[in-house]
């Protein structure tokens, strides 16, 4: 199910080092035409259909045609990530609409700060078992272990 | 050729991947460098905001014990999962390493929690559980927010910490003074025209499993449509080979039974909506055959079934020509219905379902939901098809292939210590060469939670590794690193010597290119090792055979050619793979036995044999390009 590139919607991320699409596939599939500054799919043989770079185009200039192995043409799954959830709208190849909303995080983007709240490392418990916020942050006083 | 610019980078830490097990690795390991000053350094192939599997996201957290209670069912403690596990790999597992899991896995469901992934629970807050060890999630943004968390850990250690992206890592390094010692990597970038070079005190290789080994069902268009991102190809396995280390169950690759072509996921329809797998005829095929299920006892007795025995009893129904199997997802309407008589009631609670059952596949396979819409096919109406998909090997998962590996000192069993003469927990049989998630072999069921965990346990590890050697210095002489040079852009440098020989630069009798050799490799694991081109059945003649035609591939390596650096990065994921093959199919020659029935099966040993409850291991001499397979114990601490 290899994603596409809509001509008249990508502008090439202008003015950045790099497009979203080519920082994002985790297949290094996108590219960037620097003399039409449009992207594109260079190995859509290699595609995972993850819509990593569906998600994150700027433009909303991407999308997804089903690999034509085995899916019948005409149907489309569309995203739109905001910050905090998703939403999707499902096309089915008969025309039929469905419309989803999930959430994604339940904290601001940019907010984790995993080792505050804890006490700084102390080398002497690299002897231990125990790992960051362990024991207290599973709610039990004791790491479990095997009698020998 | 185009000249690649030398970077090298010196850490104490470097961290090879950035998927589940690198970022929970790059978060523990930060929390324990900091006080002592250590560096730390995160190098993944792509962006680590979507890296791994885990790239699309996650709709359920499979492993959590909920050892504190607050769940909505099951609490439960590693000793209950060690069992489970074992038995759902038919009774071999490093017990002590899946329990060291266990009893740390909910640790990190609680920093996820933290962190901002939306876990489903109940008015109490407590979490919800599907099944015995699944928590539900709606995890879009799984990956990306636990990114956050490795970056932001890294970035607490200020100019000690640094990630580098789009590095393609080919070797290892071996140290020149110290024997059997890992000293750093080499790689490339797929981006910049830089050759890397990395000397650390400590290295960890978390690069996943491999997909694309086998070949996948789809092979047109579809090709990347594998049930694992096309992008994982067995690095870890290649690397730890590469270095004269041991790996374990090679042969054991898992076969995932899931909505056909699509690879939609089948757990949540399972365990949350006991929805009905039925055959052809409308009959189950699950528990359909007693007779042919006892040559596999005790294991196959034992409930839940386990995952290998359910796939085998796919096979054999398929055999008897009852296939196509469908996943009734509109009876469980009809169960709504009969089960609720509030026409409201009944109208909210078919409304949930739906959500939920699109929600599953959106969160994690897309092209799940698309086929559906594809198909015109609406999942309160119309069954889809099931099928078992092609071998994966993906340690993490209900398999067990990986690195043989140091467990914890409280755990690991004296039989064990041999291969370890330096104790520290997730260590491989090379010395300062460390692995976690599906890295591990003979560790089953991490799934993404104990992947992440692992790479904890592997983090304060390599911590305390570094701060144990704190006066050892890498030994990399210049020849070396310019004989890796050579090695490493050698498809391109033959690519541009041999190009103009031909029109058409596709065709040339002095080179392969990355795609032909996987497709060659793919070809030979799936007609002699048991791909599903053979219905997963394999023999020691077709083995022998495959093995022969491995060694020609294996020779052939010599002559992978690429265009650019993206290729480049294309024919070391190639290489790598083919190694992995070979180690699997030498295992499955060893192993006299078919342990692990829907995964593989022997025509010449269609049975289980207990007397061969062992490990069967595997290292590779770079040098000799010698094989050599032997047993180890299995041993049990629970």
């Amino acid at each position: 199910m290899p994603s596409y590139v809509m001509t008249e919607k990508c502008d090439g991320c202008k003015g950045q080092d790099k497009t979203a699409c080519m920082y994002i596939c985790p297949n290094n599939l996108m590219m960037l035409d620097k003399e039409k500054m449009k992207a594109y799919n260079q190995e859509p043989n290699y595609c995972w259909e993850c819509y990593c770079c569906v998600k994150i185009c700027p433009q909303q200039a991407m999308d997804v045609r089903s690999y034509q192995d085995f899916a019948p043409m005409g149907a489309a799954s569309t995203p739109l990530r905001g910050s905090q959830d998703i939403m999707w709208t499902i096309k089915f190849r008969d025309g039929r609409i469905k419309r989803f909303k999930y959430p994604t995080r339940t904290t601001a983007e940019g907010s984790i700060k995993p080792l505050e709240g804890f006490p700084e490392a102390n080398p002497a418990d690299l002897n231990s078992q125990f790992l960051l916020g362990e024991p207290d942050i599973m709610g039990i006083k004791e790491l479990p272990t095997v009698k020998k | 050729m185009k000249d690649f610019a030398t970077q090298v980078v010196e850490t104490d830490v470097l961290i090879l991947g950035g998927g589940m097990s690198g970022c929970g690795a790059a978060v523990e390991a930060a929390y324990w460098a900091k006080p002592l000053g250590l560096k730390v350094t995160l190098v993944d192939k792509a962006a680590i905001d979507r890296s791994g599997p885990v790239a699309m996201g996650l709709s359920a957290i499979n492993t959590y014990m909920g050892m504190d209670g607050k769940v909505t069912m099951n609490s439960r403690m590693p000793e209950r999962f060690v069992e489970y596990v074992t038995n759902d790999q038919m009774g071999i597992m490093r017990q002590d390493l899946v329990y060291d899991v266990a009893r740390h896995v909910d640790s990190t469901v609680r920093h996820f929690d933290k962190w901002g992934l939306p876990i489903w629970k109940d008015e109490k807050g407590n979490y919800t559980k599907s099944g015995e060890w699944q928590v539900m999630i709606s995890g879009e943004s799984y990956k990306i927010i636990v990114a956050e968390a490795a970056k932001a850990a890294l970035g607490a250690l200020g100019d000690k910490g640094e990630i580098m992206e789009r590095v393609m890592i080919t070797h290892l390094l071996k140290d020149e003074k110290e024997e059997n010692r890992i000293a750093g990597a080499v790689g490339f970038s797929v981006r910049e025209d830089k050759f890397y070079v990395f000397k650390a005190k400590v290295t960890i290789a978390l690069m996943g499993g491999a997909v694309h080994v086998f070949r996948p069902r789809s092979q047109g268009e579809g090709f990347g449509r594998s049930w694992m991102p096309p992008f994982v190809n067995g690095s870890v396995y290649a690397l730890v080979l590469q270095a004269g280390g041991e790996l374990t169950q090679m042969d054991n690759t898992f076969v995932p039974p899931r909505f056909k072509d699509s690879y939609g996921p089948v757990g949540t329809f399972f365990l949350l909506f006991k929805t009905p797998a039925l055959n052809a005829y409308d009959e189950p095929y699950v528990g359909a055959y007693p007779k042919e299920s006892a040559a596999w006892a005790p294991y196959a007795d034992a409930k839940p079934t386990p995952t290998p025995m359910r796939n085998y009893e796919m096979i054999l129904c398929a055999k008897e020509g009852k296939a196509p199997f469908l996943m009734h997802t509109e009876k469980v309407v009809e169960r709504f219905k009969q089960e609720i008589s509030d026409p409201k009631e009944l109208k909210k609670k078919i409304k949930m379902y739906e959500s939920e059952a699109w929600e599953d596949f959106l969160d994690m396979t897309i092209q799940g939901a698309t086929n559906w819409a594809a198909h015109n096919v609406d999942p309160l109406e119309k069954p889809m098809e099931l099928q078992l998909s092609d071998s994966v090997f993906i340690g993490s998962h209900a398999c067990s292939c990986g690195s043989w590996c140091c467990g914890a000192e409280d755990l690991m069993p004296a039989e064990y210590k041999d291969a370890f003469p330096e104790h520290y927990n997730c260590m491989t049989t090379v010395k300062g060469l460390f692995t976690a998630g599906c890295g591990v072999g003979a560790c089953a069921h991490k799934f993404s939670s104990g992947s992440h965990v692992q790479g904890r346990i592997v983090g304060k590890s390599v911590v305390k590794y570094a701060n144990d050697h704190k006066d050892y210095v890498p030994t990399v002489s210049d020849a070396t690193i310019a004989k890796y040079k050579e090695i490493v852009f050698k498809p391109m440098a033959l690519f541009e010597e041999k190009k103009n020989f031909t029109t058409q630069v596709d065709v040339n009798p002095d080179y392969i290119s990355p795609h032909n050799y996987l497709f060659r490799l793919q070809k030979i694991m799936g007609e002699y090792a048991g791909g599903w081109e053979t219905l997963y059945g394999t023999s020691d003649k077709q083995l022998e055979i495959g093995i022969w035609k491995l060694g020609l591939l294996g020779e052939d390596a010599e002559k992978l050619a690429a265009k650019n650096a993206h290729e480049l990065m294309r024919a070391w994921e190639a290489y790598h793979r083919y190694l992995v093959g070979e180690a699997c199919a030498r295992t499955r020659l060893a192993r006299k036995e078919s342990r692990w029935p829907g995964y593989y099966y022997k025509y010449d040993y269609l049975k289980l044999d207990d007397s061969q409850r062992n490990f069967i291991n595997v290292k590779y001499d770079i040098n000799t390009k010698e094989w050599t397979v032997f047993t180890r114990p299995m041993i049990e601490i629970i």
